[in-house]
Formats: structure tokens, C-alpha cells, sequence
């Protein structure tokens, strides 16, 4: 049961990125930058919840889990060179970061 | 190419089974309250598999499948919004240094997998980095 709540949610939230990456990403990658940022803010709500069980299996690991990504985070940054891509790479980091936070500030 | 609903099905069924798969190797080996090795050893090699996904004959052959493993599978496996949590949890408990080792430790690790394992495979089109 669980670990098909982790499927269902984590097919959602690839197709999300997807979608939006489809439609964002150009010079800069602002739609797989939106996935990461919006999937760091909506687990560090889960933490703040204290989600655990299902519901946690359901939006944190499976939604925010496959909206988010790490994968494609490394294969743009090195394709956008040292310069542009150091500097995607540290604000992605900087905002997934702060999302976090103030989601889990916001949910507790 | 335009990616159609076949694209979008094909994403939506690989990103189900790569977090499946993720949620099995954190059942298998949690990542426990130190440096989350689980999870950094996940986008390490997703980054990885990411990288040479072209070397697949399969992911060559259709686009189809190239977005089922790619932003799918993969996208699903890895996981950013996980290391931005354990990153702030870390912090919060003032374990400072174990955080930035744990953030700086997955990129540099990530990137030196990417350069490494790009330089044998093809390169990706732009809608398989998604």
C-alpha cells in the first residue's frame, strides 16, 4: 500500500516537472528550477507537519521526490558551462534551501 | 520533436517506479540521523545513469523511451527536494559542517559522475535533461 501511495505520487509530480520544464526551460532551465525550489518548500511543510505514514508517502516521497531532481539538476549545470552553470547550480541549492525552511517555519 | 501524451504517459510511468525504487533503497538502508549516505549514494548514480543514458540501445532507439527512463525513471530516483530537507534539518540542529559536507559532498560527487560518465556517452537532447 504504501509503497504504491509512493508510486502514484511520484508519477504525479515527474509529469509536473516535466510539463514544466517542457514549457520553461530555455536559456535558463526556470522550470525544472520552479520543480525543485516548489518540491523543497512543500517538503519542508511535510517536516513541519510532522507528516509520517501514508500521507508522507504519498507527498513527500512520492510527489515531492518526482517533482524534484537531482539527476537533471547535474546533467544542465554541466551542460551550461562553469560560469552559467555555477551559478544555476549555487541558486538552485540556495533557494531549495530557503524553500525548506520556510516551509517547515510556515507548517509548524 | 514535440513531446506528445504518449511522452507525458511514458514520464508518469518511470517516475513512479524510479521513486518506488528510491523508497526501497531508504526502506532497505535509512538514511539515519547523520550524513545521509542512502540518499547521496541515489543521486550519485542517478546522475550517473542520467548522464550515459544514451548509451542504452533502448533509449537511442525511441524518444518514447528515452523520456520513460529519463526525466521519468531517473527524475523519479533522484531527488532534490530530500537533500534540501536534510540540509535544513542538519542545520537546524547546528550541525553545520555535516550539513555543507552533505550538500557540497552530492554536487561535487554528482558533477564529477556526470563529466566522467558524459565523456563515454552521447550527449542528451535537451528534453531528456528535464
Amino acid at each position: 500500500m504504501t509503497a504504491l501511495l509512493v508510486a502514484l505520487g511520484g508519477g504525479l509530480g515527474s509529469v509536473l516537472r516535466y510539463a514544466l520544464g517542457q514549457r520553461y526551460d530555455d536559456r535558463w532551465h526556470h522550470g525544472t528550477l520552479a520543480a525543485n525550489t516548489g518540491a523543497s518548500l512543500l517538503l519542508g511543510a511535510c517536516a513541519g507537519w510532522a507528516l509520517g505514514g501514508n500521507a508522507l508517502a504519498l507527498v513527500g516521497t512520492g510527489f515531492c521526490g518526482g517533482l524534484s531532481t537531482y539527476s537533471s539538476l547535474m546533467v544542465q549545470t554541466r551542460d551550461l558551462g562553469p560560469v552559467r552553470g555555477a551559478a544555476y547550480l549555487v541558486g538552485t541549492i540556495a533557494l531549495g534551501l530557503a524553500a525548506a525552511a520556510l516551509g517547515f517555519a510556515a507548517a509548524r | 520533436m514535440t513531446p506528445g501524451p504518449r511522452h507525458l504517459l511514458a514520464v508518469a510511468a518511470g517516475g513512479a517506479g524510479g521513486a518506488m525504487l528510491r523508497y526501497a533503497a531508504t526502506h532497505a538502508q535509512p538514511d539515519g540521523g547523520g550524513f545521509p549516505w542512502t540518499t547521496f549514494a541515489i543521486n550519485v548514480v542517478g546522475s550517473a545513469v542520467l548522464a550515459g543514458l544514451l548509451l542504452l540501445p533502448l533509449a537511442r532507439r525511441s524518444t518514447v523511451w528515452a523520456a520513460a527512463l529519463g526525466p521519468g525513471a531517473l527524475g523519479g530516483f533522484t531527488t532534490f527536494s530530500a537533500t534540501s530537507e536534510q540540509a535544513r534539518s542538519l542545520l537546524a540542529d547546528g550541525r553545520t559542517g555535516l550539513a555543507g559536507a552533505y550538500v557540497v559532498g552530492t554536487l561535487a560527487a554528482g558533477l564529477v559522475a556526470v563529466v566522467v560518465v558524459g565523456a563515454l556517452a552521447p550527449p542528451l537532447p535537451e528534453e531528456d535533461e528535464l
